[in-house]
C-alpha cells in the first residue's frame, strides 16, 4: 500500500468503528469493547507508518475531485508534512491510551457504547482536521469534534453541571466558528482556491487583499476552539464529563486543533502584523489569568483544565513571534503529559471519591493507594513545571527561546513588542505553573488526616496507561528537540542559556514558594473538617467521578471552590483567590453583556407574540362572534317559530318580486 | 264555473291549514293542517289545469297529472309523520309541539355548551 493510501485508513479506521460501535451496541456488547481499542490502535499504527514514511521530508500531496462545485472547487485532499504527521501520531497515541483507559473507567456504564463510538468518532475527526489538505474538508472535521464535544461533555447528563457544560461548549466554540467559516470564505476568496498548498502560495506571493481582517476572523474560531482569552468559558466546566473524555478533547486533540489550524496557515496570519499583535495579546491574558485561577480552584480537574488554558496560551505564544516549530513542539509534548495528567487524576478521584483537593488534603495515605498513579502524576506534573529533563522544560523552552529571539528583533514577519508581551507573560505563568503543580501534588499527595479509603487496586487497564504516557512526558522532550526542526521549519529548539535559567529559576521560586506557603497553612487543615465522598466509593470510575461532581456544589457552595482556609493559594493570592476562583467574573460579565439581553429579547419576543399580535387576532374575531351570538338566539327548538319565521321571509320576497314586477 | 271560486276556495283552505300548522299545539292536528294546505295546493292544480285546457288545442294535463304525484307523496308523508308522532308520544308521554325544543341552542346542552364557553373565554383572556 502507499503511504497516500495508509493515510487515507488513518481518519477512516475510526470513523468506521464509530458507524459499527453506534449499530451494534445494544445488539452485540461483546463487540464494544474490541470495536473502540482495535480499530483506534491501527490508526495509530497506520499513523506511525506514514509519519516514518514521511520522515519529515517533502510534503505529501494528494487530492481528488469528487464532483464539482460551483466557483471555488473542493477537494477531498490530503496534505502531510512533518507537523500533521507528528500530530497524527500524537492524537493517535493518546486516542489509544483514552479507549484503554475507558474500557476500565466506564467498565459498568451502562451508556459505554455510545460513548466508545463517540470517542472513535471523535479520533476520526481530529485525524481528518490534521491530514486534511482542504480548508473545508478540515472544516468538517472541526465540526464534527464540536457536535462529538457537546454529547461526550455532557455524558453524565443526569447531573445539570453537565448539561449546562455541554451545552456551554458547544455555544462559546460556535460563537467562534461563526467568524471562522465566514474567515474562511474571505480566504479562499482572495485566493482562489480552498487548498492549503494554493492559499500558502498565494500569501507567498502577496495575493491577500484583506489580511489583517481574514487572520482576525480566523483568530476568532481559533480562540473557540482552543479554548483562548475570552471564549476560554467552556472547558473548565466542561470537567462535568467523564476524565478519559477530558483528557482526550481537553488535552490532545480538539483543543489543539485550533493552534494547529494557526500553524498551518501561520504564513496568512504572519501577512498582519496587527494580527500577530492581537494573537500574542491573547495569548499573554489567556496565559497569566488561567495560572492565577488554576490557583485557586478545588476541583482537581479545574486545575487542570486551566493549565491546559495556559499550556495553549504558550503555543498561541509560540505562533505569535513566528515559531510554529516551538507551537508544535509544545503542543505534542503537552498533549502526552496532560493527557497523563488528566488519566491520572481520574484513578485519583476513583480512589478518594471525591474530586475536591480540599477534602484529598485531609486524607492520608492516598499516595500508597494509588502508587502508579503517585509517581505518573509526579512526572507529568514536574514536565508541566517545565523542571529539566523533564519533556515539558525543553519545549516550553522553545516557546520561550523563540520569544526572546523575536523581542530582540530577530525575526522577521514579526513586530518585536509581540516579542516582549510573550516572554514576559510566558515568564510570569512558567511562576505560575510551577506554583499550581506544586500546589496540586502537595493537596493531592500529602494531605494529613484520616486514613484514605481503600477500594482496593485500580483496573489493569487504566494504570498500563498511565506508564505508557509517562514515558514520553520524561523524555520526549530531551531526545527529539534536536531531531525536529527536520521535520519542522528548521528553526532551531535546543534551550538557549538565558531563557532556561530563567525559566526554571523562576518555576523553582513558583514550587518553593508554594511549598512554603503550604508549610504555613497545613496545620490548619486539620482544625477545620471538610469533605463529603462518593456515595458508591466501590463502583467504576465513572459513577464515582459523576457523584463527585455533582455533590461538590451541595457540599462546599460552588462548582470550583471551596472555603478552605487551609489552602496554600489563598495565602499566595490574598484578595485575589476570591476572583481567580470564579475565572475573574468573566462568566458574570457574559451573563450581563449576553445572557441577559438575549433574555430580555426572548421576553420582548414574547410580550409582543401574546400582547399586541393576538389582540388583532382577537379583535378579529370579535364581530363574527357577536353574530353568533345573535344567530344562536333564534334558536329556540320551537319549529312553529321556523316556520313563521319561514313565512314571513316568503311574504317578504313576494312582495319584493310584486314590486319590482309592476316596476313600483 | 269562474275560475274565481276554487281559487279563493283554495286561498282560504291554505289560510286554515297555515294557521294550524303555525298555531295548533298537537303535533296530530299540525299534521294535520299540513295535509289541508296540500289539498289546497292540489285544487289550485286541477283548477287551473282545466282552465289552461280550454284554451290550448292539445293538453297533457300535467296539472292534473301532478296532483295524483302529489296525493301519493301526502299519504306517504302522513304515514311517515304520523309514525313519528307515535313514537314520540311513547317515548314522552306527549305529542305537544311547544315541548319538544330538543334542538334548541344553549337549552338542553346546557353543560358542554358553558363548558366551551368558558374555555374560549379562558383562551382570550
Amino acid at each position: 500500500m502507499t503511504t497516500t493510501t495508509l493515510a487515507v485508513l488513518v481518519p477512516l479506521l475510526p470513523f468506521l468503528a464509530a458507524v459499527a460501535g453506534l449499530l451494534l451496541g445494544r445488539t452485540a456488547p461483546g463487540f464494544v469493547r474490541p470495536l473502540a481499542v482495535v480499530p483506534t490502535l491501527a490508526a495509530l499504527a497506520l499513523a506511525a507508518t506514514v509519519a516514518a514514511d514521511q520522515g519529515g521530508g517533502t510534503a505529501i500531496d494528494s487530492a481528488t475531485e469528487l464532483t464539482p462545485t460551483g466557483s471555488i472547487p473542493i477537494e477531498l485532499s490530503l496534505h502531510i508534512d512533518g507537523f500533521a504527521a507528528l500530530v497524527a501520531v500524537l492524537v493517535g497515541v493518546v486516542a489509544t491510551c483514552v479507549q484503554i483507559y475507558s474500557t476500565g473507567y466506564l467498565r459498568d456504564d451502562p451508556r459505554y457504547p455510545s460513548y466508545a463510538a463517540l470517542v472513535s468518532l471523535f479520533t476520526s475527526a481530529m485525524f481528518l482536521v490534521v491530514y486534511s489538505g482542504d480548508l473545508i474538508v478540515l472544516l468538517v472535521g472541526w465540526e464534527v469534534m464540536g457536535i462529538c464535544s457537546y454529547f461526550l461533555v455532557g455524558h453524565y447528563w443526569e447531573t445539570p453541571e453537565a448539561r449546562a457544560a455541554s451545552i456551554k461548549a458547544f455555544l462559546v466554540t460556535k460563537l467562534g466558528d461563526v467568524p471562522f467559516l465566514i474567515g474562511l470564505f474571505a480566504l479562499a476568496t482572495d485566493a482562489g482556491s480552498f487548498e492549503i498548498t494554493r492559499v500558502l502560495g498565494t500569501v507567498a506571493s502577496g495575493g491577500l487583499d484583506h489580511p489583517t481582517l481574514i487572520a482576525l476572523l480566523l483568530l476568532a474560531g481559533v480562540a473557540g476552539k482552543s479554548a483562548q482569552f475570552p471564549l476560554h468559558t467552556w472547558l473548565p466546566d466542561a470537567m462535568a464529563g467523564p476524565t478519559p473524555v477530558s483528557a482526550l478533547i481537553h488535552a490532545a486533540t480538539m483543543v489543539a486543533a485550533g493552534v494547529y489550524f494557526v500553524a498551518r496557515l501561520l504564513p496568512v496570519f504572519q501577512a498582519s502584523s496587527a494580527a500577530m499583535v492581537v494573537l500574542a495579546l491573547m495569548a499573554a491574558i489567556t496565559m497569566v489569568g488561567s495560572g492565577l485561577a488554576a490557583l485557586a480552584q478545588d476541583d482537581i480537574k479545574r486545575v487542570l483544565a486551566y493549565s491546559t488554558i495556559g499550556q495553549l496560551g504558550y503555543m498561541t505564544g509560540a505562533l505569535a513571534v513566528g515559531d510554529r516549530g516551538a507551537a508544535v513542539f509544545h503542543l505534542l509534548s503537552h498533549g502526552a503529559f496532560k493527557a497523563l495528567l488528566f488519566l491520572a487524576a481520574g484513578v485519583i478521584i476513583h480512589a478518594a471519591g471525591t474530586n475536591s483537593l480540599a477534602a484529598m488534603s485531609r486524607m492520608s495515605g492516598l499516595r500508597d493507594r494509588v502508587p502508579d498513579a503517585y509517581w505518573t502524576m509526579t512526572v507529568a506534573l514536574l514536565a508541566l513545571a517545565a523542571i529539566p529533563p523533564f519533556s515539558g522544560f525543553f519545549s516550553k523552552e522553545s516557546v520561550l527561546g523563540a520569544a526572546e529571539h523575536t523581542a530582540t528583533g530577530h525575526t522577521e514577519h514579526v513586530p518585536g513588542g509581540a516579542g516582549w508581551i510573550v516572554l514576559v507573560s510566558g515568564l510570569l505563568t512558567a511562576l505560575l505553573t510551577a506554583a499550581y503543580a506544586t500546589r496540586l501534588w502537595l493537596l493531592a499527595f500529602r494531605g494529613r488526616g484520616a486514613e484514605a479509603p481503600d477500594h482496593g487496586r485500580q483496573p489493569l487497564s487504566m494504570t498500563v496507561v498511565l506508564w505508557a504516557l509517562a514515558v514520553p512526558s520524561l523524555g520526549f522532550g530531551g531526545l527529539a528537540y534536536r531531531s525536529l526542526p527536520d521535520w519542522f521549519d528548521g528553526h532551531d529548539l535546543t534551550p538557549t542559556l538565558t531563557t532556561s535559567v530563567l525559566g526554571t529559576g523562576v518555576a523553582l521560586v513558583g514550587g518553593i514558594l508554594t511549598y512554603g506557603a503550604w508549610r504555613h497553612t497545613t496545620a490548619l487543615a486539620a482544625g477545620i473538617p471538610l469533605g463529603a465522598v462518593a456515595a458508591h466509593p466501590e463502583a467504576d470510575g465513572g459513577l464515582v467521578e459523576e457523584e463527585a461532581i455533582a455533590s461538590h456544589e451541595p457540599a462546599y457552595g460552588d462548582v470550583a471552590y471551596a472555603p478552605d482556609p487551609a489552602d496554600p493559594g489563598r495565602l499566595l493570592l490574598g484578595p485575589l483567590h476570591r476572583h481567580a476562583a470564579v475565572g475573574f467574573h468573566l462568566d458574570a460579565v457574559y451573563t450581563v453583556l449576553f445572557v441577559r439581553p438575549v433574555q430580555a429579547g426572548a421576553s420582548l419576543v414574547r410580550f409582543l407574540d401574546r400582547e399586541v399580535v393576538d389582540t388583532y387576532v382577537r379583535g378579529a374575531a370579535a364581530l363574527p362572534r357577536l353574530f353568533g351570538a345573535a344567530v344562536r338566539r333564534a334558536q329556540t327548538g320551537n319549529v312553529q317559530t321556523y316556520v313563521s319565521a319561514l313565512l314571513a321571509g316568503t311574504v317578504v320576497l313576494a312582495v319584493a318580486v310584486v314590486l319590482v314586477a309592476t316596476g313600483a | 264555473m269562474h275560475l274565481a271560486y276554487p281559487a279563493v276556495l283554495s286561498a282560504l283552505l291554505f289560510s286554515t291549514g297555515l294557521y294550524g300548522v303555525l298555531a295548533r299545539r298537537n303535533a296530530i292536528l299540525v299534521l294535520m293542517s299540513v295535509e289541508l294546505m296540500l289539498n289546497a295546493v292540489n285544487l289550485n292544480l286541477v283548477a287551473f289545469d282545466v282552465w289552461l285546457s280550454k284554451a290550448a288545442r292539445e293538453t297533457l294535463h300535467s296539472g292534473q297529472a301532478l296532483t295524483l304525484f302529489t296525493i301519493a307523496i301526502a299519504a306517504a308523508e302522513i304515514g311517515i309523520g304520523l309514525a313519528i308522532v307515535l313514537a314520540v308520544y311513547r317515548n314522552r308521554g306527549t305529542s305537544d309541539i311547544d315541548k319538544l325544543r330538543d334542538t334548541a341552542e344553549g337549552h338542553e346542552s346546557d353543560g358542554p355548551g358553558d363548558a366551551t364557553a368558558a374555555e374560549k373565554a379562558e383562551a382570550t383572556a
